[in-house]
């Protein structure tokens, strides 16, 4: 697979010109890698947005008391931040990014199966995100539920809700629709002789969770629409003065929504998956083991939702089985982590900015994990529920775990992508000021939980203070370092020294065409008779 | 292309089933006038669910399909269950 | 696109079959979600479901399920006649599908309408004075028929759709996936309904 095919004549998918022009020949391509992109732009600046409400909020709460926004404000600001990071950015950001770019590459395919479909997805995912967006403009104030839109609140507040809502049913089917493409193209298109013990982790991971978003995204559609017809037109569901239970609004949301938390992280599983073997020059420790506890996680995944609700008044047996379930579904995230540290050991690393996200996002994963079991654990859950901590401990999973392997993933994959060279010291750089400045942002926020400091509330006791300043300073820092990492990037684009075609010395298919990748991928299809990391 | 449908179903298969079908929803709606108690429900829901086997068997070929198609519907409907069941651990001993 | 090869034109009528059962299942659990609120309230308020349920009419919803089983048969033989090479047949039977769709709605029209004018309707005064129960009860029964209907008409749009390329020829006997789609999107449809009717109108 070494030998490099360069397709000089043939153009590449940024310079080719097709039937339409400018910027029409971008939002009506069906090209996978155009789509990818167009999805990566339009991540990038939801992402800026949030992450500055982000900062705005650890802003307000350097000081106890009102320091830059009122208490309603405070509540719209996390609700806004919520609803675009999770269902604008990390549900859909790595698979709607990297895996419509680089799956077909992966699998030796010159496209994902329904092209059209694959634009549509974007277009609608544009649609949601307009709709949603645009609560905070229109009606009676920008709504302040939190992302959960928990019911009975939900259909009670005079605030814009419904397009919130409406959005994020909308947003579901783009969702849905990247899911189905994924599923069909892994099973009808991998290259010839690669059968499914051959096939690239990372694709395999997007199997996973394209099941994930195919089977749960449904549940909170439909729950979403129950909101939306409770609020309009009275029909009670889960209104507890028409005989509603809100506990079950609690239960549909979470079916979807734990779930969603493993479409959110088995996709940046699958990037580590890559990134390591890459760097460590070995073959991956236990591949095998690695795609078992993939689809284990997304199998087991479905049956741990109650977690969330362990404060909310749930049967004792509810209780229980949740809380075991929850232990063991943290086995399979385990047995990755031992698969990665063994693929390093005695490995001849060559230390790159890609490997140093991948191992940044080891040890915020590890911590984040680890929280994870103190919360699941239900005595401790009943002091913690609802503080700092929990946010600590998203955030270390979430943005430590998919943001490290978004960052991670364009960092390894921008080469192939754009053709050309990031700065690597300037990448550094900003790696670890972001990293020190995503630290000291939320340990504090652990032990502001565990000293009983709620979440959501825009003012706290003034022994509070201390580690809120630590936590404030954090998000200033890592925010400059977001900043570095994102402007070296967006310069290199245009200035950076042409890439080659496989600069980190990869064997995955993705680097056997040139950088960028020709429009048609493939000039041949390739016919695959290896293991994908063999590097022996 | 390779060829994928050669499998016809016969007009015939289809009026058997449909007659089944019809016979199933006559005989629930008998079942269920009759006070059966506790048991009217289980035994509507019993013949609806040979109804839609026979509707996803035959109706929609996955008899005349390849295995892999039962094999999917078959894990979607368990993973349903399975959340119906995990669901009512909390209602049932509340 | 300029390039005729470019890979919007390639067929795969395997996978664009595996696609819609794909699609099949998300719209299986769309409902799913309601079914498991209907069995949730049903089992918390057993008396007043039974009480609500007979004030619907067993023998409209009788009709209504005989109506779409018919119909799920005569689209199933559609892919038999086209396999056949029977055009017109085929035509025949899928307008007879969308006449029983037809037929179908206009009973619903009729049942609904029915409710609304005896004042059982979501919000209505007569049922805000019911139990709990029967406004759950109600509440669940016009949302899932009513998104039942929705997926009604989104099926007769697509078997409409669907004849029309069927008329012009471009489906043929050896390229009809798209009808085999359509004819599956209807047995859903009527899947859905097989488990509504005892639900809604037999547990009295």
């Amino acid at each position: 697979m070494s030998d490099t095919v360069i397709q000089n004549h043939e153009p590449n998918y940024l310079e080719y010109k097709g039937r339409y022009k400018g910027i029409f020949a971008w939002i009506f391509s069906t090209d996978h890698k155009r789509i990818g992109l167009l999805y990566l732009y339009s991540m990038l600046v939801l992402f800026s947005i949030a992450a500055i409400l982000g900062l705005l909020m650890k802003i307000e709460l350097i000081a106890p008391g009102r320091t830059i926004m009122d208490a309603q404000t405070y509540n719209s600001f996390f609700t806004l931040h919520g609803i675009t990071m999770i269902f604008l950015i990390v549900v859909p950001g790595l698979p709607a990014v990297f895996g419509n770019f680089f799956l077909p590459l992966m699998i030796g395919a010159k496209d994902v199966a329904f092209p059209k479909l694959n634009l549509l997805s974007w277009w609608i995912y544009i649609l949601g995100a307009a709709i949603a967006l645009s609560a905070q403009f229109f009606g009676d104030g920008p709504p302040d539920t939190g992302w959960t839109f928990y019911a009975p609140y939900s259909f009670r507040t005079g605030t814009n809700m419904l397009p919130a809502v409406t959005g994020a049913f909308i947003l579901g089917f783009s969702s849905i629709a990247t899911g189905i493409n994924f599923i069909v193209t892994m099973h009808r298109m991998r290259a010839p002789g690669m059968d499914w013990m051959k096939m690239p982790l990372f694709p395999w991971a997007l199997y996973g969770t394209s099941w994930i978003q195919v089977l749960a995204t449904p549940i909170v559609g439909v729950t979403l629409l129950m909101i939306v017809l409770e609020r309009t037109m009275q029909i009670g569901f889960f209104d507890p003065a028409l005989g509603g239970d809100p506990i079950l609004y609690q239960h549909l949301f979470w079916i979807y929504s734990h779930p969603a938390v493993y479409i959110m992280i088995l996709p940046a599983m699958g990037v580590i998956s890559e990134i390591i073997p890459t760097f460590a020059r070995k073959t991956i420790f236990g591949y095998k083991a690695i795609v078992i506890s993939t689809l284990a996680i997304a199998f087991v995944g479905y049956f741990v939702w109650g977690h969330h609700m362990f404060t909310s008044g749930m049967s004792g047996t509810a209780l229980y089985t949740f809380s075991i379930l929850t232990f063991l579904v943290a086995i399979p995230s385990a047995i990755k982590i031992f698969n990665w540290v063994a693929t390093l050991h005695k490995a001849s690393i060559d230390i790159q900015t890609p490997f140093l996200w991948a191992l940044c996002f080891l040890f915020v994963f590890m911590i984040g994990g680890l929280s994870g079991m103190v919360l699941g654990a239900l005595s401790a859950n009943v002091h913690l529920h609802d503080t700092a901590f929990v946010v600590a401990h998203f955030h270390f999973i979430v943005f430590g775990g998919t943001g490290y392997a978004f960052f991670g993933a364009l960092h390894y994959w921008y080469p192939k992508m754009f053709g050309r060279m990031y700065d690597k010291g300037w990448a550094n750089i900003g790696l670890a000021i972001f990293f020190t400045g995503f630290n000291t942002l939320y340990l504090p926020m652990f032990y502001l939980g565990m000293i009983g400091m709620p979440r959501r509330y825009y003012d706290y006791v003034e022994e509070f203070h201390g580690p809120n300043i630590v936590s404030s300073f954090g998000a200033m820092l890592m925010i400059s370092g977001l900043v570095i990492i994102i402007t070296n990037l967006v310069r290199s684009a245009r200035k950076g020294e042409i890439a080659e075609a496989d600069p980190w010395k990869s064997k995955t298919l993705e680097w056997t065409v040139a950088s960028p990748p020709p429009l048609e991928n493939f000039a041949e299809i390739p016919v695959v008779t290896k293991r994908p990391y063999d590097y022996e | 292309m390779e060829k994928e449908h050669t499998h016809i179903v016969k007009y015939k298969t289809y009026v058997f089933v449909l007659i089944a079908l019809l016979f199933m929803t006559f005989a629930s709606v008998a079942i269920t006038s009759i006070n059966l108690g506790p048991y009217t429900v289980s035994a509507a829901l019993l013949l609806a669910s040979i109804k839609s086997i026979l509707v996803l068997l035959i109706f929609m070929h996955l008899k005349f399909d390849k295995k892999f198609y039962s094999l999917m519907v078959g894990g979607v409907l368990l993973l349903f269950a399975c959340v119906i069941f995990i669901t009512f651990l909390d209602y049932l001993y509340r | 696109m300029n390039k005729p090869a470019h890979i919007d034109e390639h067929r795969d009528d395997e996978g664009a079959k595996t696609g819609m059962w794909i699609f099949i299942f998300t719209e299986l659990i769309l409902f799913g979600g309601l079914f498991i609120v209907y069995s949730v309230y049903r089992y918390l308020n057993p008396a007043a479901f039974h009480l609500a349920a007979e004030e619907l009419d067993t023998f409209i919803g009788t009709v209504n399920t005989v109506i779409l089983l018919v119909s799920s048969m005569t689209i199933a033989m559609s892919i038999s006649a086209i396999q056949y090479k029977n055009k017109k047949l085929t035509l025949i039977l899928m307008s007879v599908t969308i006449l029983l769709a037809a037929v179908f709605m206009v009973n619903k029209y009729f049942e609904w309408s029915g409710k609304i004018s005896h004042g059982i309707y979501p919000g209505s005064p007569t049922l805000m004075e019911a139990s709990q129960g029967e406004i759950l009860f109600f509440g669940l029964y016009y949302a899932m028929t009513g998104l039942h209907a929705i997926h009604i008409i989104i099926g007769v749009a697509f078997i409409a759709y669907v004849m029309v390329l069927v008329a012009k020829d471009e489906i043929q006997h050896d390229n009809f996936v798209i009808l085999e789609n359509s004819g599956l999107y209807w047995h859903l449809v009527d899947l859905i309904w097989i488990f509504l009717f005892p639900l809604f109108y037999l547990i009295t």
